[in-house]
């Protein structure tokens, strides 16, 4: 059904303005935003954006907020560096062609999501966080232990040994640009289906009531853990890009801070919209480039090295103001704008955090 | 007891769906058993000459040297003290309130930094290491750090958590910006590496002697105090009024609210007590290692760790995670092969990550813990 431009609110006259203008202005690309720096910028937003929407996949229609989604990605680039790359430095270095390094970072990445999602697929809400976290952290230290397969230095060298399509993606950002804006739209459009499929559905249902679901003969833990390896495999796409954009991969690329910035990143956008990631993403990494710049902000003591406090106190605000993130605020305004009829009060799909190991039942 | 009303057949026949279903008891019992016998009887030391094999261990097995063993041992049970005494700060918190404070490792490292602060005061160090101290000047600092924290704490749990009661996401999202900040605004006052001096009396230079092995009594004061504190906690939840509520409160926070029960007041107790615990043992911790940027992570890792393990909000759920944890990460430490192909591999946080799979495997809410 197609809808007159009359019958359209304000509120969505402005969204449709502003995505198709964000389209366009990817699309273009760089002939759009300038430089090769504002490039490679952008192409953060894409991996970020595509890691954000795995972790909120999962919370929004599995009620599960995982934190060991930059385990994932990190997992990815460390299987991806060391099947393909040649050298003599760490890790195996066991130089396969590149398609198949592609398919196993993505195969283990997602087997491993798997089978963390079996073991906590019996715990839900805060549980569940703790647990990821745990993982996500633990996969940190044991890059950073074992020196088989990385050890501190890290593995190098990932950006000449890409496919040929794309070449040495640190002398081509462009390219890499692009297959980060399809991957992206990719990702986004493939969550958007499969939320719509029986399964997608079940998972939503689980999210509201997983004891209710259970009765109706639905495997409660087997969703979940499907859902988790789901969420791997998008993360593990984005740790694919990240990979090739730096070229380099290290534990201290998947550690504790990293673990809270792609959280910020899915609560700054809304943990509950899958399109929150890549605007999350897009605040994220322009504050993080350009927060110096902002004029007087030195006089607060925030400067380079205190990006943190100024990312820890936005975070905070927007967390004690709105639980949904940006798009939650932008729901909120929403209704105070005319054609909206009366405002109705958004509710967010809360996840499941009041039956916590309900599910174990 | 009442019997049952269902008939149960006299003879139960093991079938493949049984031994499935136990799997996860099988292979954790499989696995301990391995584990024991490779430390009590394989591992070998590294030979005069030559490399070891796969076998080869910094002590080599139990049998070959018991000494080194009992320290281990010993290693593991006094780390498990310092382990239970910041996790039951934070499971003490979990419990009543359902609040997953993630700054509990900031305030660990916060706890440490102050009362090293006040050490390096008392003793006019000017920045300089210390090797030992009189008593009063680290009773004093740690005491004064576990308040401070204390308030920091309470701080935090009147401004933001108090009126965001009951929304764990979100009361755990609040923290973790919390931790971002106090992590970042340390890093500016404490940029380097610090460690504070143990009291003289149980210095560098003092050794207990048990049965012929030579320990350091730091590690056994850590120990002692973990008991004290453990005691302590335990008959105040058990024997006083305050915590007759928290106890009634971790069970049904409305029903004791409806009774009357000023319930803010004991969440606010709660949180003070739980933070004191990690500032404390930032004190000790600061001693016992050392304090740097990166080691409130660590600190977070090892209280979740040992509380899920142990079940959230219980008390001797935190001891016997505390001691597993320990004994798992300290012994993975001691006894994996340390030669071969990939000499200076550290296997231990594997080992951590095994430990915690099979615990929520037999065990999806921890050893002890309790459905909401």
């Amino acid at each position: 059904m197609r809808r007159r431009i009359e019958e359209l609110t304000v509120a969505q006259g402005v969204e449709t303005v502003v995505v198709a203008a964000a389209l366009i202005v990817a699309a273009l690309g760089a002939h759009a935003v300038g430089d090769s720096f504002a490039h490679n910028l952008l192409t953060s937003v894409f991996w970020y954006g595509i890691a954000a929407s795995s972790l909120i996949f999962l919370s929004a229609y599995g009620g599960m907020v995982s934190l060991a989604q930059v385990a994932f990605y990190g997992i990815s680039a460390f299987v991806i560096g060391n099947a393909v790359t040649t050298g003599s430095v760490k890790g195996l270095h066991l130089g396969y062609d590149p398609w198949v390094g592609i398919v196993l970072a993505i195969v283990i990445t997602t087997a491993l999501g798997l089978l963390l999602g079996a073991v906590a697929s019996r715990s839900a809400g805060i549980y569940f966080l703790m647990i990821t976290l745990a993982f996500g952290v633990l996969a940190n230290t044991f890059f950073g232990s074992v020196t088989l397969l990385s050890g501190f230095s890290g593995i190098s060298g990932l950006e000449a040994t890409t496919p040929s399509v794309l070449g040495n993606s640190v002398a081509h950002p462009d390219r890499l640009y692009y297959v980060g804006l399809v991957a992206s739209l990719l990702v986004y459009f493939l969550i958007r289906y499969l939320i719509r499929t029986p399964f997608g559905i079940a998972l939503q249902g689980i999210r509201d009531d997983p004891v209710r679901m259970a009765s109706l003969g639905y495997n409660v833990p087997l969703h979940r853990t499907l859902a988790m390896g789901f969420g791997a495999f998008v993360a593990s796409i984005a740790g694919l890009i990240y990979g090739w954009q730096f070229g380099h991969v290290d534990p201290g690329s998947i550690n504790l801070e990293q673990v809270i910035f792609l959280l910020i990143i899915a609560v700054t956008g809304s943990l509950f919209k899958i399109e929150g990631a890549w605007l999350g993403a897009l605040v994220f990494v322009v504050l993080q480039d350009y927060a110096r710049n902002i004029p007087l902000v030195h006089y607060v003591g925030i400067s380079d090295q205190r990006f943190d406090t100024l990312i820890g106190v936005i975070f905070l605000v927007i967390v004690l103001l709105n639980p949904g993130g940006l798009l939650g605020i932008w729901d909120w305004i929403k209704g105070f704008l005319p054609g909206s009829g009366s405002p109705s009060p958004v509710e967010p799909p809360v996840a499941q955090t009041g039956s916590a190991g309900g599910a174990g039942a | 007891m009442v019997p049952t009303a269902l008939p149960r057949p006299a003879v139960r026949r093991l079938s493949a769906y049984d031994v499935l279903r136990r799997l996860p008891l099988v292979l954790t019992l499989l696995g301990l058993l391995v584990a024991g016998i490779y430390i009590l009887f394989v591992t070998t030391p590294l030979p005069l000459s030559g490399n070891g094999s796969w076998r080869t261990t910094t002590f080599g097995s139990a049998i070959d040297d018991p000494v080194d063993f009992a320290k281990t041992f010993l290693d593991a049970i006094t780390f498990a003290g310092l382990l239970f005494v910041v996790a039951s700060g934070f499971t003490l918190i979990f419990g009543l309130m359902r609040a997953v404070n993630m700054a509990h490792g900031s305030l660990f490292l916060l706890g440490g930094y102050i009362a090293f602060d006040l050490q390096q005061y008392f003793t006019n160090a000017g920045g300089f290491g210390l090797e030992q101290v009189d008593a009063w000047e680290w009773f004093v600092p740690a005491i004064v750090a576990a308040v401070a924290v204390a308030g920091v704490g309470l701080l935090m749990q009147q401004l933001f958590l108090r009126w965001t009661q009951g929304q764990e996401l979100r009361q755990a999202l609040i923290t973790i910006a919390v931790s971002i900040i106090l992590a970042d605004q340390m890093i500016q006052h404490w940029p380097l590496q610090d460690s504070l001096a143990w009291p003289s009396f149980i210095g560098p230079n003092n050794f207990a002697h048990i049965g012929g092995v030579e320990y350091a009594w730091s590690r056994l004061f850590i120990l002692g105090v973990a008991i004290v504190i453990g005691i302590a906690l335990y008959l105040w939840l058990q024997r006083t009024r305050t915590g007759m509520v928290i106890r009634a409160g971790v069970d049904d926070r409305n029903m004791v609210s409806a009774l009357g029960v000023n319930i803010q007041r004991t969440f606010a107790i709660a949180f003070v007590v739980g933070s004191a615990l990690a500032g404390f043992g930032g004190a000790m911790g600061g001693a016992f290692s050392s304090l740097a940027p990166g080691v409130d992570g660590q600190w977070l890792l090892n209280s979740l760790v040992v509380v899920i393990i142990g079940g959230m909000g219980s008390l001797g759920g935190a001891a016997a995670g505390a001691f597993l944890y320990a004994f798992v990460f300290t012994f993975s430490a001691a006894y994996l092969p340390t030669s071969g192909l990939d000499c200076c591999t550290e296997y231990s946080p594997i080992f951590t990550f095994v430990l915690l799979i099979a615990v929520l495997a037999l065990r999806p809410l921890g050893l002890f813990g309790r459905p909401a």
